[in-house]
């Protein structure tokens, strides 16, 4: 059976009675238990199946929640009551949420329907999925590369059309970086646009949940479901969330565009070339470029990974055998329930990043690296604001390359290199996208990212839609 | 800075973590190079600059003190790994002897 990729058309084919909701839940689940990309790690079919039946009723009887038609996979460090959720890690092995995210919460109300939970890199520390306690999630465009990371199950699904959208979480660029590398949308939210209350906490002030879709429409739509105040997060805003419908773009638009990004020397040639020639074309048509300098490009990184790890290491005690999770059967007196616990439990790239945290907030350290990193958060977060004075958007890529080998990055620092254009949204806490608009003669998919000013989602979803409109090809 | 021994087993009692030989120098090599990487930012100067602690605009966003969503105590100790009746069981914290 043939699953339309948009809502809209999901609906209509419902509406038509071309097909039934249940048949869509019972397409979906049987894709997913033939796929072999590991991206999944469960499916709640029977549920998934009764909610069709229930939802499939109210959409006979015109009263069902604007997401009725929407079967969404969530990651694996979302929380759904009464489900398990482990982050992908053996620490967390067999943990029941006892409470749904917000996010979650809202999806329900509006009946979208959640499918399943997706693999992940062990505590979203990751940009290939390769750190999952599952095993390695791979690339549905070729079995042989990763998805990227950290929601890498999330990213395959929809290039694998496993379900219509997908929940990841971006601390460094989670959710855009496996975007590009899988061919689909990927789009992170402005800090404390959407509640993370229910998200298993990585860096409490660069997480946000993001989105993956096939459509700008139907990001822009669970984006409008999921934001808003929540009085379970302190961080959230209060601010109205963004309309439900996209705007046609009305006026030329102004990009900047950072040129020590587009002249960074492992970008790949094609994937520069493409950008130039997107460029060339929206001169053409009359838009406003401008090429800007942003001369922290080599701080970014090293920012991110001193202040993420330090966050890391505090949100991560938590884990400690006691009170949920697993407990080391070597646990003899409080010191070797701790110890052993947290060393049998969590993997090697943890470690390293809580290794890392307590290095840079140990006392004598401090100052030099955890202050200082915040120190220069602030000059990135103002230069930022000065780029964005003049412009509509930044756009950039989202990668430097295509998706790499399994198996291929076993540098750490190397791997952190991977996020060297998608930190920045995440430093500063704005708003950005990954739209697909882009493909390798290496025959992979890569994407073009753009980012604009806090709380402009709107001016986002506007721009992302004309550029798929205009460069998007099937 | 240089990462030796010393440091990964301050680290590790820091982090309530255990590593064995092969380990630790795996982890000491690689933050070495964490730290080299990270020893970047002692280029830029930042005498004057104020460190960006709060990346939310808004400042204290208050709800009343009030019960809901409450979890039963058995709901409660449903994920505990090993659990007494109506408590989380833990081995022995202090040692008599």
């Amino acid at each position: 059976m043939d699953i339309p990729e948009s809502l809209e058309e999901i609906q209509k084919k419902i509406k038509n009675g071309e097909c039934t909701l249940v048949q869509i839940c019972k397409e979906y689940i049987q894709r997913i238990n033939l796929s072999e990309n590991n991206a999944f790690i469960e499916v709640f079919e029977e549920e998934a199946l009764e909610k069709a039946q229930k939802i499939q009723s109210k959409i006979s009887a015109n009263n069902a929640g604007i997401l009725a038609g929407m079967f969404i996979g969530i990651k694996d460090n979302i929380c759904y009551k009464n489900h398990q959720v482990t982050a992908s890690s053996k620490i967390l092995n067999g943990f029941e949420s006892k409470f749904s995210a917000t996010a979650v919460k809202k999806i329900l109300n509006e009946d979208g329907i959640i499918i399943g939970r997706l693999n992940c890199d062990e505590f979203a520390m990751g940009s290939s999925n390769e750190k999952s306690f599952y095993g390695p999630v791979k690339n549905p465009c070729d079995s042989k590369k990763v998805p990227g990371g950290s929601s890498g199950g999330s990213a395959a699904a929809i290039a694998e059309k496993l379900c219509t959208a997908t929940l990841g979480s971006d601390t460094g660029g989670s959710v855009r970086q496996p975007a590009s590398f899988c061919g689909v949308i990927g789009y992170k939210p402005t800090y404390g646009r959407v509640s993370r209350n229910g998200l298993i906490a990585y860096g409490s002030s660069f997480d946000q949940i993001g989105v993956f879709a096939k459509t700008v429409q139907d990001t822009n739509l669970i984006s409008h479901v999921i934001s808003g105040a929540d009085k379970y997060d302190s961080t959230v805003a209060t601010k109205e969330t963004h309309k439900k419908d996209i705007q046609s773009l009305q006026k030329k638009i102004k990009i900047g565009i950072p040129e020590e990004y587009l002249n960074f020397d492992n970008l790949d040639l094609e994937i520069k070339n493409r950008l130039l020639n997107i460029v060339e074309n929206l001169k053409s048509k009359g838009h406003e470029i401008e090429l800007l300098k942003f001369p922290y490009i080599d701080y970014i990184v090293p920012t991110y990974y001193v202040l993420s790890t330090a966050e890391a290491s505090s949100n991560l005690s938590r884990y400690d055998g006691a009170h949920f999770g697993f407990r080391s059967t070597e646990a003899n007196d409080i010191e070797s329930t701790y110890e052993n616990t947290r060393s049998e439990g969590f993997g090697m790239e943890v470690k390293r990043r809580i290794m890392l945290g307590n290095f840079v907030l140990s006392s004598g350290y401090y100052d030099a690296y955890f202050t200082k990193a915040q120190k220069v958060r602030r000059m990135i977060a103002d230069k930022t604001t000065q780029m964005l004075q003049n412009n509509d958007v930044l756009l950039f890529p989202t990668t430097p390359t295509t998706a790499f080998n399994i198996g291929e990055i076993k540098d750490p620092v190397t791997m952190y290199l991977q996020d060297i254009f998608t930190v920045h949204a995440n430093i500063v806490g704005l708003p950005a996208i990954s739209l697909p608009i882009g493909q390798h003669s290496n025959k992979m998919p890569f994407g073009v990212q753009l980012m604009t000013n806090k709380f402009k989602e709107e001016k986002l979803f506007e721009i992302s839609q004309f550029m798929m409109e205009t460069f998007y090809k099937k | 800075m240089k990462i030796n021994k010393d440091v990964i087993s301050k680290l590790a009692r820091l982090s309530k973590l255990k590593f064995n030989d092969d380990e630790s120098k795996l982890i000491s090599n690689d933050l070495s190079k964490m730290l080299k990487f990270i020893n970047q930012l002692n280029d830029l100067e930042t005498k004057d600059i104020d460190p960006l602690i709060h990346m939310n605009e808004e400042l204290n966003n208050w709800r009343e003190d009030e019960i809901d969503d409450v979890l039963s105590q058995a709901e409660a100790l449903t994920n505990s790994p090993v659990k007494d009746g109506t408590y989380f069981k833990l081995p022995k914290v202090l040692d008599k002897s």
